[in-house]
């Protein structure tokens, strides 16, 4: 647009800003439409999602009423309560009263740990996404150019080692990679703290705000409390980042080897640019767009909290929070727990879509 | 007439698991600043040939040749670097079809201003310039939009034009031209070679043009190589085409209907495997 003001006015001068203005303003119509119809296909995902939850609790033969007042209970107190809970109305009503509870984020009471399931989602979910950032994090910034290395260089030895780390990568079982890693780097070589988020020492000492604590920390200035909470985070993160780093760099691999047989590097290459700029300018750039998907995959495979790894490393996690209440019948803990991996899920790809739309202009304009 | 290009006894081998495998077998020919038709059938080794000449063989595959000169520079054994120096500036190539040549995700002034940026010592401003000026002398007419259009915004013909500016704006020597109409409407294929055409002939360029279409390449060509399976078997004058020697030529050529004169049944090409040999 910059240079497009620096050209010479051209004899067409006059009619240039008039169509000029119109196409911004369709190009602002557009865009409005865009966002209008992401919302709204956003709110009717999440609806339809609640929809689901709300019918997963009723189906699962869990009593309700039982779990809450044992099965001890005389029968008056179980209809009493039965009332209460508003399970004699119709389904219809009892959705609408689950739906007014979910937005004013009401989500019941745990039986297990006796809180309300929002205070307990609000802890367990940022340890997850602490954990599952840092490890896509990592994943990325080693498996794509990994994957592109072993592009550029098919077949060689570069290629070949590559291909057997990605190979160990998602084929060692991670429960496994998991104690040989605490085994190795915390009891042998003690270069790294062990199972937990945080020190004991800096535990009670430590206001966390949001919940993420390297964030936390590190906006308090509260160095001490960071580095020990990085020696705690770094060797879980890099057993998930190697997991995922094996997924994407693969999968970069593929995506780069078939961009790179295309007309257009043959023509890159015709018109004599080298070979770094071919791979890194053009065969990546297109690349870069299925890839959207692999890496949104990736995020959401962490998000939903990977059980082994948070239980070897006794993570107080997603993952360990929803096989816990799944053992003990705690329901309202299962659907808290459900809704927000769902509601990741769809934000997640909502996220993909829009890069999906700045990196691929045929999509952009299609749309 | 000063030579560009020689060529002799070009073979390009493919690897195969019946053991190597040739579809080029022994290629000679020079080329001036004038216009060579290669004219063949699909797998005849044309298009391989036209690759070749830019040090552009596939991997596995590998080409060898008894003189492979360009401008006094030998090109045998020659190096990544030297290639280089040589591609875009000096030969440049036209590809069959721009939905796939043109890259889908770049802006169309982006990819010429890209071959601009090989010739060095100039501006982004003065690349712009010149590459609006390059999509003006391919005739359309408005170089501003096409300028920052991507490549799915325009048309076959149009895509086209812009990718023999692209090629055309370092000001090379020799331009291959790989079947570069195929993929275009009848309607615009003549528009585009006369675009071609006439920007060839006015920089004093050498022209390779690859096609399978005897009756095209005559028109724009002043000599014709006829390739078949991997050899060149009759090189002659385009006005000469009529007189022309080899069964092959005279096959493709009798293959056209001709309005004028009804012919029942068409004839086919009865191909000879002594011609391969």
């Amino acid at each position: 647009m910059q240079a497009r003001q620096e050209a010479p006015a051209s004899a067409e001068a006059p009619e240039r800003p008039e169509s000029e203005a119109e196409s911004v303003r369709t190009r602002v119509l557009r865009f409005l439409r865009g966002v209008g119809g992401l919302a709204f296909s956003l709110a009717v995902t999440l609806l339809g999602l609640l929809v689901v939850t709300f019918l997963i609790g009723r189906v699962v033969p869990v009593d309700p009423v039982l779990s809450i007042i044992g099965d001890r209970a005389p029968a008056s107190t179980y209809d009493r309560v039965y009332r209460e809970l508003g399970l004699d109305r119709p389904m219809v009503e009892q959705f609408w009263i689950y739906l007014k509870k979910v937005l004013s984020g009401d989500f019941g009471e745990s039986f297990l740990t006796k809180r309300p399931i929002l205070d307990d989602l609000r802890r367990v979910f940022p340890a997850t996404f602490e954990l599952a950032t840092l490890g896509l994090i990592l994943g990325v910034a080693i498996g794509a150019p990994m994957g592109v290395a072993a592009a550029a260089w098919k077949g060689s030895w570069v290629d070949q080692i590559i291909r057997v780390l990605c190979l160990v990568g998602y084929s060692a079982p991670i429960f496994w990679l998991g104690l040989m890693g605490l085994l190795i780097f915390y009891a042998n070589l003690g270069w790294v703290s062990g199972p937990g988020r945080i020190g004991i020492a800096h535990e009670f000492s430590f206001q966390p705000r949001t919940g993420i604590l390297l964030l936390d920390s590190a906006l308090q200035g509260r160095w001490d409390v960071f580095r020990n909470v990085f020696s705690h985070i770094i060797l879980p993160a890099c057993i998930l980042g190697y997991f995922s780093m094996a997924y994407i760099c693969r999968m970069t691999r593929s995506f780069m080897l078939h961009e790179l047989s295309q007309e257009y590097v043959t023509a890159a290459r015709v018109k004599g640019i080298s070979e770094t700029r071919i791979i890194w300018r053009h065969a990546l750039r297109n690349a870069a767009v299925p890839m959207i998907t692999v890496v949104g995959l990736s995020y959401i495979n962490l998000l939903e909290g990977s059980v082994l790894t948070e239980t070897i490393f006794a993570w107080p996690g997603l993952g360990q929070y929803l096989t816990n209440s799944l053992q003990n019948a705690d329901m309202n803990a299962v659907l808290g727990s459900t809704l927000v991996i769902g509601v990741v899920f769809v934000l997640i790809n909502l996220v993909s879509d829009l890069l999906y739309r700045l990196l691929d202009p045929r999509v952009r304009r299609g749309s | 007439m000063t030579e560009l290009l020689k060529v002799e006894d070009l073979r390009i081998t493919f690897p195969t698991r019946q053991g190597p495998r040739e579809a080029v077998r022994g290629v000679s020919f020079t080329l001036g600043r004038e216009r060579l038709g290669v004219v063949g059938e699909s797998g005849s080794g044309k298009s391989q040939t036209g690759r070749a000449l830019m040090g552009l063989t596939p991997p596995p595959g590998v080409a060898t040749a008894r003189t492979l000169s360009f401008d006094g520079q030998d090109l045998r054994g020659a190096g990544k670097r030297q290639w280089r120096a040589l591609r875009g500036r000096r030969i440049a190539m036209v590809m069959q079809d721009p939905k796939y040549s043109l890259n889908p995700v770049m802006t169309v002034g982006r990819q010429i201003s890209e071959a601009l940026g090989r010739v060095g010592g100039l501006s982004s401003r003065e690349k712009r310039a010149k590459a609006l000026a390059m999509l003006e002398a391919v005739m359309i007419r408005d170089p501003e939009r096409v300028y920052d259009s991507y490549p799915h915004e325009l048309s076959g013909g149009m895509g086209q034009r812009a990718m023999i500016a692209m090629m055309l704006a370092p000001d090379p020597d020799l331009l291959i031209a790989d079947e570069p109409t195929s993929a275009l409407d009848v309607t615009v294929r003549i528009e585009v070679l006369r675009i071609m055409d006439r920007l060839v002939s006015e920089r004093g360029m050498g022209l390779i043009f690859i096609s399978h279409d005897l009756k095209l390449v005559s028109q724009f060509c002043d000599r014709v190589l006829v390739m078949y399976a991997g050899r060149v078997v009759e090189e002659l004058a385009a006005a000469d085409l009529a007189s022309a020697q080899h069964p092959y030529t005279r096959g493709l050529m009798r293959c056209t209907p001709d309005l004028d004169h009804d012919l029942r049944p068409l004839p086919t090409l009865r191909r000879d495997a002594e011609w391969a040999k």
